[in-house]
């Protein structure tokens, strides 16, 4: 699966992209295996209130499931227009 | 239906014409454009950042549900992305209805939605550093009234 991060995640994570295995069923199963990698995840993942997620593109909440899902992005609120 | 994510500026007259010239029986066009403004300390650039791909179908899902709620004849959206200017464009939307009161509020609902639900996102750079731009909470209230 790919795990893409935007913006202030990119900047804190220090990397745009991962590419990882993972078991994890819904977003947030997913949210605790990052932050169980290092540090700088574990800060950007810190509060998630403060962040968004999308699935496959879509925005969704982190309780939504990850079944078959290819790619999932982590930001923080668009600030489009 | 015209959708363009680019980092090239864009001519707002040539736009604007260009999609007025290709309706018919559209009794009113509105055009709404957006522009990076400076800010106190002084702005030397704004830095647009966006999700290839999911900008551009989040984009097509928002005109389509304004061409769905409105009846439009017509939508453009153009954004751009990357390094950016004072006064520089950043973005414009134009709609077409048959009556103006259809071709304004749609475009009100397209800037509405563009804010919060486009992927998109500002960083300020000025001679005090470098800050992400924060969403307000009034732009994701703007979309209750929908």
């Amino acid at each position: 699966m790919d795990v893409l991060y935007f913006a202030w995640v990119r900047e804190r994570i220090g990397r745009p992209k991962d590419q990882i295995q993972t078991n994890a069923t819904t977003v947030m199963e997913l949210v605790e295996e990052l932050r169980a990698r290092e540090v700088r995840y574990e800060a950007a993942f810190a509060d998630i209130s403060a962040l968004r997620v999308a699935v496959d593109q879509e925005l969704t909440e982190f309780d939504a499931p990850l079944k078959d899902a290819r790619e999932v992005a982590f930001f923080p609120p668009m600030t489009g227009g | 239906m015209d959708i363009r994510v680019q980092s090239a500026p864009f001519d707002l007259g040539h736009e604007a014409n260009q999609f007025a010239a290709r309706q018919t029986s559209m009794g009113a066009i509105v055009t709404f454009t957006g522009v990076v403004r400076d800010v106190a300390g002084g702005l030397d650039t704004m830095m647009i950042e966006h999700y290839p791909g999911m900008t551009e179908a989040a984009l097509s899902q928002i005109a389509r549900d304004a061409t769905d709620r409105f009846a439009l004849g017509d939508v453009l959206i153009i954004h751009r992305h990357g390094p950016l200017k004072p006064d520089d464009l950043i973005m414009m939307v134009a709609t077409a209805a048959p009556h103006r009161a259809s071709a304004f509020a749609a475009a009100d609902f397209l800037m509405d939605y563009l804010k919060s639900r486009a992927p998109f996102w500002k960083k300020e750079l000025t001679q005090d550093g470098a800050d992400w731009v924060t969403a307000k909470d009034a732009d994701e209230d703007a979309l209750k009234r929908w």
